[in-house]
């Protein structure tokens, strides 16, 4: 057997193995044992209250990534193309990159009440200026010569942008894909246990009322479970489409 | 096809003191080769890229026949500029604007002896390969004008010898008005119906020189080799040019 292969499995398990002996020689209910955690998963799932809020945040997650991401998109390219706009609005970006993102929470709540859309909102506000700046330095190192040679063979819009523009940002799409997911969902949890009565963040809230360390736990390790697949089955499988040019 | 008429009256570069081209006249006729031969850097890039409508900051005009209009163009460039993620095929099919019928395609791939490859990405092609993939590209759309910008310059010379010789055979089953830049006086005359020697800052025509050599004798070294001698004889002023 490959030792190289079963290095990640072995992390893993010294992982596990740590946090057990940990938790028996504490013996705290602030440090609950793997085996407890597990029960607890298997508990929520069985119960379907684990299911149901992670599937509520993760619908959050998924609308507000793709409003996100298309608009960042959008914007980034034309920002990128065209230096009067992109002077024009330079300070802005910087200005949205640094707002806490409590700040536009509370803000968005208190302007337009509890409610989903404004929930909505709030992430996206946080995540859109992100995903504008990466995509803006993906357009400026766009290779000129090219767009040179779509122009000369009278490519037009539409296929300049599919076949000339989108390949050379799919690393920088990828990597706003990737930081994005990140960001949002640990952004999601906030906006849910600020203002909203059903998700993960409003769980995770209820859990720390009680002190019930086991549940926050096994939340969390549910999540990271989800969007690791995300990984494995979407954007791997992209990236190596995308891709299968290079040598 | 139609005769073109380029007249510059000038081209100045926002940070140069003095213009690039001035008062540069051609006129091409229809499916004619011309050679322009200049020193590096005279602006003969500027001349293709204005004719190609990429620059449209000169003072100027461009007639296709009787229209002031910029004509269609195939480009061959210094360096290919296929793009990397799409196939040889997808390559060419992108310049076309889904008029012509792809058999186009096939018989250029076989021309150029590239059907085998149609379907690679352009990383695994070697340079030669790339740059007959362009040449097809060029060809595919039917241009009023061709374009090549010193094509075959970073080429070993049996693999420019092998592709010079691929494109005047396509050339001549497929007629069309072609512009060549080079600095190469060897390969302008082997190419060629005319020369143009053009000067550098600012650039203008020094002379044209028609070449008298038949199509079946451009592979005649000698031929070529004893027209190049005559030439700087009788001409001493395109010396300093080359």
């Amino acid at each position: 057997m490959n030792l190289k292969k079963l290095l990640p499995t072995l992390s893993l398990l010294a992982f596990l193995a740590i946090w057990q002996g940990l938790a028996v020689y504490l013996n705290s209910n602030t440090l609950p044992t793997p085996e407890v955690v597990a029960r607890v998963f298997w508990q929520g799932c069985v119960s379907g209250q684990l299911p149901f809020h992670l599937g509520v945040t993760l619908l959050r997650l998924v609308v507000s990534f793709t409003i996100a991401m298309l608009l960042g998109c959008a914007i980034g390219i034309v920002l990128g193309r065209n230096k009067k706009l992109d002077a024009f609005f330079d300070n802005w970006l910087v200005i949205f990159l640094n707002v806490p993102a409590l700040v536009t929470i509370i803000l968005c709540y208190v302007w337009f009440g509890l409610v989903e859309s404004a929930a909505i909102l709030a992430v996206v506000i946080n995540k859109l200026p992100n995903v504008i700046v990466t995509i803006r330095e993906g357009t400026r190192t766009l290779d000129q010569d090219l767009l040179d040679m779509a122009r000369c063979y009278r490519f037009g819009r539409r296929k300049t942008l599919v076949h000339v523009i989108w390949p050379q940002l799919h690393p920088f799409v990828m990597g706003a894909t990737r930081s994005g997911l990140a960001l949002i969902w640990k952004i999601i949890l906030v906006v849910e246990l600020l203002g909203r009565s059903n998700g993960m963040g409003y769980q995770l809230h209820l859990f720390f009322q009680l002190f019930d360390v086991a549940s926050i736990l096994a939340y969390t390790i549910a999540f990271v479970a989800v969007i690791q697949l995300i990984e494995l089955m979407v954007l791997k499988p992209l990236d190596k489409k995308a891709l299968r040019w290079r040598r | 096809m139609t005769d073109i008429q380029i007249h510059i009256d000038s081209k100045t570069y926002p940070t140069a003191a003095s213009p690039t081209i001035a008062d540069l006249k051609l006129s091409l006729n229809s499916n004619e080769f011309i050679c322009l031969v200049g020193p590096s850097g005279c602006g003969k890039t500027t001349l293709l890229n204005i004719i190609a409508g990429l620059d449209n900051d000169y003072d100027g005009e461009i007639l296709v026949g009787q229209q002031h209009t910029h004509p269609k163009i195939g480009y061959i460039f210094q360096n290919p500029r296929l793009l990397p993620w799409r196939t040889v095929r997808e390559n060419i099919e992108l310049a076309l604007d889904g008029n012509q019928s792809p058999d186009v395609i096939d018989e250029l791939l076989v021309a150029m002896q590239l059907t085998a490859s149609q379907h690679s990405y352009p990383e695994r092609l070697s340079l030669g390969m790339s740059r007959r993939v362009a040449i097809i590209r060029a060809f595919a759309v039917d241009p009023e004008v061709l374009l090549m910008d010193e094509p075959f310059v970073s080429l070993d010379a049996p693999t420019a010898r092998q592709v010079r010789g691929l494109l005047l055979k396509l050339w001549q089953q497929r007629p069309h008005t072609v512009l060549f830049v080079t600095h190469d006086l060897r390969e302008a005359i082997a190419l060629a119906d005319r020369l143009i020697f053009l000067s550098a800052a600012p650039m203008q025509v020094v002379s044209e020189i028609v070449v008298p050599i038949a199509r079946n004798e451009r592979d005649n070294e000698l031929a070529i080799e004893s027209f190049r001698q005559q030439l700087l004889a009788n001409h001493p002023e395109i010396k300093q040019l080359l």
